[in-house]
């Protein structure tokens, strides 16, 4: 059994898998039997000056008969009194002394307020602070959330603040709403943060009920833009925690969040670069039970990989991550069917014929007719073997022998005469 | 010997015996199912199909929720599509072809998302077709079965006016009377034909029509007669959509015994779902081993009887039901007598004796005593009143010789589909040939040539080699060439 424990930026917990600041950790009767659960910490649905909700408040994107690929809400943050979330947070922690408790928080952008909550929350025995920078609906409207973490400075500046007076971790949670997430890690780090945590939720509209032309979720025949998770946000969610990963000036632990339903997942962030992960979407479609499979899944990895820790796999794959002018223009692959596995549905003809590049035709095997590729046209993109339905039918098969890599950044450093045309 | 109803059990009980075998589907399981199909492009579902429906195009709108598209997609291909939900063998068909099966033996259930789809505008009268203009042209079509309704539902959209004529008393044919219950009640099919019948098309039900009637006593003699003379001067073309005729003789002593009966006229009993009032010994013993004669051992079994025996003269691997149908019989209960050729019916003080000779080698004489015995050994074919009817020609096994393409007989203005060309099919096989008459008359009394969804197989036109042969759409005698037939080849 590998060493599942964490020491998150100075936050010690048994695995790395917390529960991210949202519904699940609404309040201390449910912290608790997260804990119960398995889960190694909880950052607590977000602190600041209690709030009015609206209903309804959530909304799902569907896929097929697959429920709840994507959920995006409209909740604003806790809407309990500041000292009962304080007390139940204490009570938690006295509890639980081996599990990590963070509390995010969130108050209007005057660094009194901030002190003062600081101040508050950090007598708790809390092991962090979790500065939600993210939530892009409601609160940003008011100059919170998402509102700071869109602008460098003021992340800068408010994580300068709490610094001032934190005694304890401090971890800025970013938005995902803006075009280049390095920016505001930087800030983060700049302002003095000792983790950041992302992705927070994503700006979007859910779908619309086209019988009564409205939007979700309803309000009373209304709807708001609100924030987007889930399982088809963890590509974007990849992709950010690779970009600070990769970047020099960003030294910081990460915190993954997007789109976590498995172990599997987890590890993908991790071997992206995050030190550990959170987790909302799953656990509010499944409950905190999933904890189960998730510890041991990674264990079993771990084990099977040879990795005694899961610190070991941290960051792994960063270093393939790269930009698109270093990729080896000579790498050649082309699809290859193999007909004993094919089910002859020929999804990888009309892919490849409507979306790709004409290359798949067929042939009769056996009087059968099978798809095969026409490896001469095929430029390995790798759309056949995505389609494909069947285990196996489909192989991406290596042409070149790896001994003339060439980037595009190496033909466009060259000499201008020694360049090939076409 | 009285065969009064005697089953041990109770109308609940029946009718609890008799529910439909593969159930409709509930929204949950639709929307499961459809999502399930993985949208096969050229989708070898819609190649086993005899009317070729774009399975994957019905089923993908089943799951986007546009089920009056859904059952437009199945009805332009097969206008009987609602019927063929329920009876088709899909075992050896769609399903049979999914590549779901190939994958994971777990095919997608085809006939029951065809069924959802067709439910849903059959219960909610949702018409589906549109009659076409007149065109001035009239079609005269003998037998309302499947075939004859497919091809008067294609002529109808055409413009067409179309008489259908059935001596039966309710439109359908076979798959009003002759489908095991626990299959398909005769409500689907009947509703089926009025989905049809709103498209213009007319029904004279009760009525025969006479081939013969040169001689005096062969003359039509009341209202429900008419002849076929008659029906050639008041139609522009005919189609023969007659099906067979009764079942097959015996020619064995004892043979019109009390308590041996027809397995088609047994079934048809069982239709009425009035139980108690239906024939049924207390052992039965089906004399045949064909997909009727499986519908009639399991129903009797299913009404009660104690022990039902199947008597097939060759072995169960020569059985000519389906797999799944043998199946089916043996999780009834079914008891097999194999290689056991019947000789004489003998009657007895307790009721009756089949005795048989084994064709094992043995010659073996045995005696099957039982109360009730069902042959159930094929339908004769419709030779005397085909003889009669001029210029069609028949082929040597009394079927008669179309232009598989056109349907065409040897008489330009008539057709011909369904049983009565390949021999005893399936009601789809039958939807098909009616669907191809109705180019072919088209073709005939207009000269426009039109092509209905699932004419034909849509091929794929990039190609590596050699494609798979057609599986002709009547039936696999070489079809005379057009022509011969007077008619310009097309399609």
């Amino acid at each position: 059994m590998a060493d599942l424990s964490v020491n998150f930026a100075g936050i010690k917990s048994p695995n790395p898998f917390w529960l991210a600041s949202a519904p699940p950790t609404n309040m201390g009767s449910m912290v608790e039997r997260a804990f119960e659960a398995g889960w190694g910490g909880a950052v607590w649905k977000t602190l600041g000056e209690p709030i009015v909700n609206v209903c309804s408040r959530l909304a799902s994107l569907d896929n097929g008969a697959n429920r709840m690929i994507g959920l995006n809400n409209i909740e604003l943050i806790t809407d309990r009194p500041l000292d009962v979330n304080l007390k139940e947070i204490y009570e938690c922690k006295k509890k639980y002394p081996n599990n990590a408790v963070i509390v995010s928080l969130m108050v209007e952008s005057k660094r009194e307020a901030w002190h003062e909550i600081v101040k508050k929350a950090q007598d708790t025995g809390a092991d962090g602070f979790e500065l939600n920078f993210g939530c892009p609906h409601g609160m940003s409207e008011r100059g919170m959330g998402a509102a700071m973490g869109q602008v460098p400075e003021y992340t800068c500046m408010v994580t300068e603040w709490v610094k001032e007076v934190s005694n304890l971790p401090v971890i800025v949670k970013l938005t995902p709403n803006v075009t280049n997430i390095v920016p505001p890690g930087r800030a983060a780090a700049k302002g003095g943060a000792d983790a950041v945590s992302l992705i927070n939720t994503i700006n979007s509209v859910m779908g619309v009920d086209i019988d009564s032309m409205i939007p979700y979720p309803n309000v009373n025949g209304m709807a708001a833009h609100g924030g987007y998770c889930g399982t088809a946000v963890k590509p974007i969610a990849l992709n950010m925690v690779s970009e600070l990963a990769r970047d020099a000036e960003i030294n910081i632990p990460i915190s993954g969040i997007g789109g976590i339903n498995t172990w599997r997942d987890a590890v993908e962030f991790l071997l992206l670069g995050a030190s550990n992960v959170q987790v909302c979407t799953a656990v509010m479609h499944y409950g905190y039970r999933i904890i189960e499979d998730m510890i041991d899944g990674l264990n079993n990895y771990l084990d099977e990989k040879g990795f005694a820790s899961v610190n070991d796999i941290v960051g792994l794959s960063v270093p393939r991550v790269t930009d698109w002018g270093a990729l080896d223009l000579n790498y050649k692959t082309v699809a290859r069917v193999n007909f004993e596995n094919c089910i002859r549905c020929n999804l990888c003809h009309i892919a490849c014929e409507d979306g790709a590049h004409q290359c798949i035709d067929f042939t009769e095997v056996n009087g059968l007719r099978y798809p095969i590729v026409d490896e001469q046209e095929c430029v390995g993109c790798n759309l056949c073997y995505l389609v494909c339905p069947a285990p196996g039918a489909i192989s991406m098969v290596r042409l070149d022998d790896g001994s003339n890599p060439t980037t595009w950044r190496d033909l466009t450093s060259r000499p201008p005469e020694t360049m090939t045309g076409d | 010997m009285s065969l009064i109803h005697d089953s041990p059990l109770n109308i609940e009980q029946i009718e609890r015996n008799f529910r439909d075998i593969a159930p409709a589907l509930n929204e949950a399981e639709a929307v499961l199912e459809s999502n399930r199909c993985i949208y096969c492009y050229d989708a070898p579902c819609t190649r086993a199909c005899p009317t070729h429906i774009d399975v994957p195009s019905f089923i993908k709108k089943i799951a986007s929720g546009n089920l009056l598209g859904s059952a437009r997609v199945i009805f332009d291909a097969n206008p009987i599509g609602a019927t063929c939900a329920r009876v088709c063998p899909v075992e050896v068909l769609c399903e049979g072809a999914c590549v779901e099966k190939t994958l994971m033996d777990k095919p997608i259930e085809i006939g029951r998302l065809q069924r959802y789809a067709t439910d849903f505008v059959m219960q909610n009268e949702r018409g589906v077709l549109t009659a076409g203009t007149p065109n001035g042209k009239s079609v005269g079509i003998i037998g309302s079965g499947p075939a004859g309704l497919s091809c008067a539902a294609y002529l109808a959209r055409l413009g067409y006016a179309i008489t259908i004529y059935d001596k039966k008393p309710l439109p359908g044919g076979l798959d009003t009377y002759g489908m095991a219950e626990y299959k398909m009640s005769q409500i689907v099919s009947v509703d089926e034909a009025r989905q049809i019948e709103r498209l213009g098309v007319k029904f004279r039900l009760n009525t025969e029509i006479i081939s013969n009637t040169k001689t005096e006593d062969r003359k039509p003699k009341t209202e429900n007669q008419v002849s076929f003379e008659d029906l050639q001067s008041r139609h522009d073309a005919i189609f023969l959509a007659i099906g067979l005729g009764a079942t097959n003789k015996l020619n064995i002593e004892g043979e019109n015994l009390n308590g041996v009966i027809d397995a088609l006229d047994f079934i048809e009993r069982i239709k009425t779902r009035d139980w108690k009032s239906i024939p049924l010994g207390r052992i039965v013993a089906i004399i045949g081993a064909g997909n009727t004669a499986v519908d009639a051992v399991t129903q009797a079994k299913r009404l009660g009887a104690e022990r039902v025996f199947m008597v097939y003269r060759k072995t169960a691997k020569e059985m000519p039901a389906y797999e799944y149908e043998y199946e089916l019989a043996k999780k009834d209960g079914v008891e097999f007598v194999w290689q056991a050729a019947p000789i004489a019916i003998l009657s007895g003080e307790n009721g009756l004796s089949l005795r048989c000779e084994k064709t094992d080698g043995s010659n073996q004489v045995i005696e099957i005593a039982c109360d009730m015995i069902i042959k159930a050994i094929g339908q004769q074919k419709q030779h005397s009143f085909l003889s009669q009817i001029p210029d069609v020609r028949l082929d040597e096994k009394g079927r008669i010789i179309v232009n598989t393409e056109t349907m065409q007989t040897t008489n330009p203005r008539i057709f011909a589909g369904g049983d009565c060309v390949n021999g005893g099919r399936e009601a789809v096989d039958a939807a098909q040939t009616g669907k191809l008459a109705a180019q072919g008359i088209h073709f005939n009394l207009m000269g426009e040539q039109v092509e209905f969804a699932g004419a034909k197989i849509p091929f794929i036109e990039k190609i590596h080699g050699e494609m798979p042969a057609i599986t002709p759409a009547a039936f696999d005698e070489p079809a005379i060439p057009a022509e011969d037939l007077g008619v310009k080849s097309y399609g």
